[in-house]
């Protein structure tokens, strides 16, 4: 059977060129970057060769670009690193970011900070009034996702970090699923702090990037021998960051013509689904989201059994039911938007790539009509009142 | 994640519809939880003569429901009133075990399909 992959916001594979790059750095070029000798060097120079490329890509200098094991990891250095700098204080934040930045804020209330979580408008939008009137003297750092995981709603990062830096307080930005896709000059656009990852864009796993602008202080997290100017311990994972180096070139390289592509898919994949299948409906904005994001939700369907059937059909999706998730919850972001929990349930994010053609979408635009309708047939939901408030008591009498 | 069986009764669910003239209609689960399901039993004497189901949720919970028709048809009602979750469970061949709770609601919905037909018949 052929298979059709629509989820690269969960990952990308490899590009060919990308790992022609790496493949040296296993064998051939194998020093450690911190050594003296001749097979440092070249790891050295290779690393900061990316380095500069990483840096090209948001429009920041080389020397404000560490490497770390990932996004996650980024997200994490950036947040408790300038939490602890400061000690004590509020951090802003939304109620939809990645778990990378969620949970670390978790982890910070825990310690004593204190943190806001930003609502969102029923696009996923988070409005710079709610930063203007959120922030205070104490607040020490603001954390808004670039472009949403999920549903792909692109933030107006630019307006919210103008507010940051007109107070004076570091503003952060988890551009993990945006890099490559929307434009990002952190010059420009007045940001602090933007974590990277290279395996959502063609490059390897385990291997990511933070930026820090210049002149803002952070205490590393990670302690040892003092790489990555000492904000990040531990052997430079130098094949990873040659390939995300690579990676982050042919992004740049690549925008202009791989953007127009995405968004002429994403749309015609939208606009068909739509047409296409009763009761469907898009989750996020029309236009401010990811060239690459489509997010529905179908009445009556559950996601989990949704992409098991699109699997069997060779389809790889993704959804933000319950059933699929690992704490049995519907998606925070899903709920945050203000859908309830049944309509969270019946969800499904297909996230496009360079390498799906026009004629995969003509199959999935096929296949997914079908797949929906038999889980209709299957369903006691479909076309009946769904009395939403009375399923919510029994969920309290229990 | 989920064994042979499930992902074939998921596939190819047997007993799937309403059935019109029944006797007896069972729902459980809460669609606020991603599960819900309605068996339907038609009874002939004491015996459960045909069994269908309707069910929204994931992978488990359409396979269970697909396998209780199957245990339940033709078995008496006291019979039918013995199958337990566990049972469902262990002729799938098992499931996830995080499934086991929200999922295996299979066995209760038979139990209420029963339920309403006694409450009908007083």
């Amino acid at each position: 059977m052929k298979r059709i992959y629509m989820d690269h916001a969960a990952t990308t594979q490899v590009d060919q060129e990308v790992m022609e790059v790496m493949l040296p750095y296993f064998t051939t070029y194998y020093g450690n970057a911190s050594s003296f000798h001749s097979y440092g060097r070249e790891a050295h120079d290779a690393m900061e060769d990316a380095r500069k490329k990483v840096a090209e890509l948001i429009g920041a200098e080389s020397d404000e670009i560490i490497f770390t094991a990932g996004g996650t990891e980024a997200d994490n250095i950036a947040i408790k690193g300038v939490a602890y700098k400061k000690e004590k204080g509020t951090i802003i934040t939304s109620s939809i970011e990645h778990p990378a930045v969620l949970e670390t804020c978790r982890a910070l209330e825990r310690e004593g900070f204190n943190v806001t979580y930003l609502p969102v408008d029923r696009f996923g939008m988070v409005q710079p009034p709610d930063v203007e009137s959120a922030k205070k003297d104490e607040t020490i750092i603001i954390s808004i996702m670039h472009a949403n995981n999920e549903i792909g709603t692109v933030q107006p990062i630019k307006e919210i970090a103008k507010i940051a830096s007109e107070n004076g307080i570091p503003f952060h930005a988890d551009a993990v699923q945006s890099a490559g896709k929307v434009s990002i000059d952190v010059k420009r656009m007045n940001i602090d702090l933007l974590s990277l990852s290279s395996h959502k864009i063609y490059g390897p796993k385990g291997v990511g990037a933070l930026y820090i602008k210049k002149g803002v202080k952070i205490n590393p997290i990670i302690h040892g021998g003092g790489h990555e100017r000492g904000l990040r311990s531990s052997t430079e994972n130098i094949p990873g960051i040659v390939g995300f180096g690579k990676a982050c070139e042919l992004a740049k390289k690549r925008m202009d013509t791989d953007v127009p592509y995405l968004i002429k898919l994403r749309d015609k994949l939208i606009n068909n689904t739509l047409d296409k299948i009763e009761e469907s409906y898009l989750n996020g904005h029309s236009t401010k989201r990811l060239p690459n994001n489509a997010h529905f939700r179908f009445t009556a369907i559950e996601g989990e059994s949704l992409i098991m059937s699109l699997d069997d059909k060779g389809i790889a999706a993704s959804t933000g039911s319950a059933c699929s998730s690992k704490k049995l919850e519907p998606s925070h972001v899903l709920m945050a938007i203000g859908l309830n929990e049944v309509e969270a349930h019946g969800s499904l994010r297909l996230t496009l790539g360079r390498e799906n053609t026009d004629e995969e979408l003509e199959y999935v635009l096929e296949a997914l009509p079908e797949v929906v309708e038999r889980l209709r047939e299957i369903s006691p939901l479909w076309k009946k009142d769904l009395e939403i408030e009375k399923w919510r008591k029994e969920m309290e009498k229990r | 994640m989920y064994s042979e069986k499930v992902i074939e009764l998921f596939r190819n669910p047997r007993n799937m519809g309403e059935i019109e003239n029944r006797d007896g209609v069972g729902t459980v689960g809460n669609p606020i939880c991603g599960d819900l399901m309605t068996i339907y039993i038609k009874v002939d004497g004491d015996r459960l003569k045909d069994v269908k189901f309707k069910t929204f949720g994931c992978a488990a919970a359409i396979a269970t429901s697909s396998m209780i028709t199957e245990l339940a048809k033709g078995k008496t009602i006291e019979e039918a009133l013995q199958i337990t979750r566990d049972d469902v469970a262990e002729e799938l061949d098992g499931l996830p075990p995080i499934k086991m709770h929200c999922s295996n609601l299979a066995a209760d919905g038979l139990h209420a399909a029963i339920e309403d037909y006694k409450r009908k018949k007083e």
